[in-house]
C-alpha cells in the first residue's frame, strides 16, 4: 500500500486541445462530443441549458461547479438516462440525441453513479461480469450450449480480477456488493464501466466517500486510463484531484457552461473562487471556527512546509 | 474543550460486535466514548466499518454483542424512532431524503413526534441552511445530491437533538459548500450539540473535531484529539493520504 501512496502522479498533461481563447463553448481540435443548444427543465427550473460545449478526445476533461449547477443532469442527458427539451448532440460523429442508455454504451460511452448502482445480490465478480458487452452466452440459443461460451467466460473472468486487483477489490470476489461499504461499491462500479471497454468514460464523483489514501492510487489508474487511448469526462468537488489529473476544466453554473480552461487558470477565475471554491480552501477550518488560535494553525502550516 | 474533557459521558460504546451477514462481523470490539458537548470525527480507510457504527447506535444494525448507553441508559439495539424520542439525531450517507415529498414536507417528516415546534425549528433550520427556505415548495427528488445531503441535516436538526449522528455531511458537496457544512456543524456542537461525525474529508473532519476515532477493520485503531491525529505521520501515511498537502 505504501508504494502506492509514494507514487509519483506527475505526468504529462494534454495542452493544445483548444482553438482560440479558453472561453465558455471554446472549439476544440478533436472534440469526441459536440452538444449544442442542450436544455433540460423540471418545472420552472431550468437544470440544463448548455449552448454549445466540446469535450477534448484522449484527455481528461473535469467537470466541476456549485451543488445544483446541472453536472449531473448533463451525464443524464448525455447518456441517454434523461431526455432534453431541446438540443442535439454527437459521439464520435453518431448522433444521440433520443438513443437508449443501452445502445450509448454499446457505442463505448460507458459512466459511472454518483450514488452507486450496484446490484447487491449479486457477487462482486458477477457484477463485474455483467459489465463485459458482447457475452455469446446472453443470446438464448446459445446459452444453452455452454462450449459456444466457456472460453469468452473465462476470459471475461480474468479480466474482472485484473481490473478487480487494481482496485484492491479482489479479495472480495465472491462477497455479494451489497455488504461492500460505499467507497467499495464506488471502485466496484468504475471497475464495472471498464468492464466493456469504452472510449468515452464518465465519471460521476469517483472520489466521493472513497478513503484519501486510496485516493492516489485510484488517480494513477485513471491517468492509466488516458494513456490506453480512452477519454475521461469526470464530476467532482475534490479540487486535489482536479488540479492534478484533469487537462481541461469545464465549469457549470445554473444549467450553463460559465468557464473552461486548463485546471490552474480556471481555479485563479475569481468567478470560480466565489461560486464554488470558497475564501477558506487553503486556510485551517479550526481556525475558522475559532476552536483553535490562529497560532496554532500556523504551526502546523509550517510543519507541513518543512516537510 | 478542557470542560468538554471532564464532563459526563453522552454516548458510551463498550466492544460492539455487529454486522449485516450471518458470521461476517463488521465491527470487531469497536468502543467510543463521547462527552456532553464534544465534536467526534472519525476517520479511517473503505470498509473500516465506521458507516457501520454509526448504525449500531441508531439501532439499524444488529448489535451481536456489547453495548451503547446515552447518558447512562442502555440504548443497545432500541429501534430508530425509540432514539429519535430520547434525542438522537441521525444524517444517513445516502437515500437520505424522501424524493416524492417537497423540502418542507421533508422537514415536517423530522417533527413529527413533536409537530407543534415546527415554526421555531424551521426557523432555526433555515437560519443555517438560508437556501432551503426560499425553496420550502420544490420536490427533494428535484435536487441535486448536495442540496439533498443539506435537507437530511436539516430534518436531522428539526428534533432538536441531544446527540447527531452525521455519516459524511461533506459527501457531494462543493468545496465551498463543503466548508460551509464542517462550519455549520462545528456551530450546531458549540449550540450543546454532542456530534458523531463519520468522515471521508478526514483533514477537514480532524481540523474541526474535538477529538478523533480512527476505524481500522473494525476496531478503533487509534483515538486522540483532532490535532494530534493531523499531525501523527501513521495517520497521515494510511488514512489522509499525502495528496492534499
Amino acid at each position: 500500500m505504501s508504494s502506492d501512496l509514494t507514487a509519483p502522479v506527475a505526468r504529462e498533461k494534454t495542452t493544445g486541445l483548444h482553438i482560440g481563447d479558453a472561453k465558455p463553448g471554446v472549439a476544440k481540435t478533436d472534440p469526441i462530443i459536440i452538444a449544442d443548444g442542450v436544455r433540460r427543465t423540471f418545472g420552472g427550473l431550468t437544470a440544463v441549458d448548455v449552448e454549445h460545449l466540446e469535450i477534448p478526445r484522449g484527455a481528461i476533461t473535469a467537470l466541476i461547479g456549485p451543488n445544483g449547477a446541472g453536472k449531473t443532469t448533463l451525464f443524464n442527458l448525455l447518456t441517454g438516462f434523461d431526455k432534453p427539451d431541446s438540443g442535439a448532440w454527437t459521439f464520435e460523429g453518431h448522433s444521440l440525441s433520443g438513443v437508449p442508455a443501452y445502445k450509448v454504451a454499446r457505442l463505448g460511452q460507458v459512466r459511472t453513479f454518483q450514488l452507486t448502482k450496484a446490484l447487491g445480490l449479486l457477487t462482486v465478480l458477477d457484477n463485474m461480469k455483467l459489465g463485459a458487452k458482447g457475452q455469446v452466452g446472453e443470446r438464448f440459443w446459445q446459452s444453452l450450449f455452454p462450449f459456444l461460451w466457456r472460453k469468452q467466460d473465462h476470459q471475461i473472468e480474468e479480466r474482472a480480477f485484473e481490473l478487480l486487483k487494481k482496485f484492491k477489490l479482489d479479495e472480495k470476489s465472491d462477497d455479494f456488493a451489497a455488504s461492500l461499504s460505499g467507497g467499495q461499491r464506488k471502485l466496484l462500479e468504475m471497475a464495472r464501466a471498464l468492464m466493456s471497454e469504452p472510449r468515452l468514460v464518465m465519471l460521476d464523483e469517483p472520489m466521493a466517500g472513497v478513503n484519501p489514501a486510496l485516493t492516489q492510487s485510484l488517480l494513477e489508474h485513471i491517468l492509466d486510463l488516458k494513456d490506453e487511448g480512452m477519454t475521461v469526462l469526470f464530476v467532482e468537488h475534490d479540487m486535489h484531484m482536479v488540479r492534478h489529473i484533469a487537462d481541461w476544466v469545464v465549469v457549470m453554473a445554473e444549467g450553463r457552461v460559465v468557464a473552461e480552461g486548463d485546471p490552474i487558470s480556471v481555479m485563479k477565475n475569481p468567478e470560480v473562487v466565489d461560486a464554488y471554491l470558497g475564501a477558506h480552501q487553503e486556510i485551517d477550518l479550526g481556525v475558522v471556527t475559532g476552536r483553535y488560535p490562529a497560532a496554532d494553525a500556523g504551526k502546523n502550516k509550517a510543519s507541513k512546509e518543512s516537510k | 474543550m478542557s470542560a468538554a474533557a471532564t464532563a459526563e459521558l453522552v454516548v458510551d460504546i463498550q466492544n460492539v460486535v455487529a454486522g449485516y451477514l450471518p458470521g461476517v462481523d463488521i465491527l470487531n470490539g469497536c468502543s467510543l466514548q463521547a462527552r456532553r458537548g464534544e465534536l467526534i470525527g472519525i476517520i479511517g480507510p473503505n470498509g473500516a466499518g465506521k458507516s457501520t457504527l454509526l448504525k449500531s447506535i441508531f439501532g439499524q444494525v444488529n448489535v451481536r454483542s456489547g453495548s451503547i448507553t446515552l447518558e447512562g441508559r442502555d440504548i443497545t439495539s432500541l429501534r430508530a424512532n425509540q432514539l429519535v424520542a430520547l434525542g438522537v439525531g441521525m444524517v444517513p450517507q445516502t437515500n437520505n431524503v424522501f424524493s416524492t415529498l417537497t423540502i418542507e414536507e421533508n422537514l415536517q417528516m423530522g417533527l413529527y413526534q413533536r409537530p407543534k415546534a415546527y415554526d421555531e425549528r424551521l426557523e432555526f433550520v433555515t437560519s443555517i441552511f438560508a437556501e432551503l427556505g426560499k425553496r420550502l415548495k420544490q420536490r427533494a427528488g428535484s435536487l441535486s445530491g448536495g442540496e439533498r445531503q443539506m435537507v437530511a441535516m436539516s430534518r436531522a436538526l428539526m428534533m432538536d437533538p441531544k446527540v447527531l449522528l452525521l455519516d459524511e455531511p461533506s459527501a457531494g458537496l462543493s468545496p465551498v459548500r463543503q466548508d460551509e457544512a464542517f462550519i455549520r456543524v462545528s456551530e450546531i456542537n458549540k449550540a450543546g450539540v454532542t456530534c458523531i461525525m463519520v468522515e471521508q474529508n478526514a483533514r477537514r473532519c480532524l481540523q474541526i473535531c474535538d477529538r478523533g476515532y480512527v476505524l481500522d477493520q473494525g476496531s478503533d485503531a487509534y483515538t486522540g484529539t483532532g490535532r494530534e491525529l493531523l499531525g501523527d505521520p501513521k495517520v497521515t501515511e494510511l488514512y489522509l493520504g499525502t495528496l492534499g498537502e
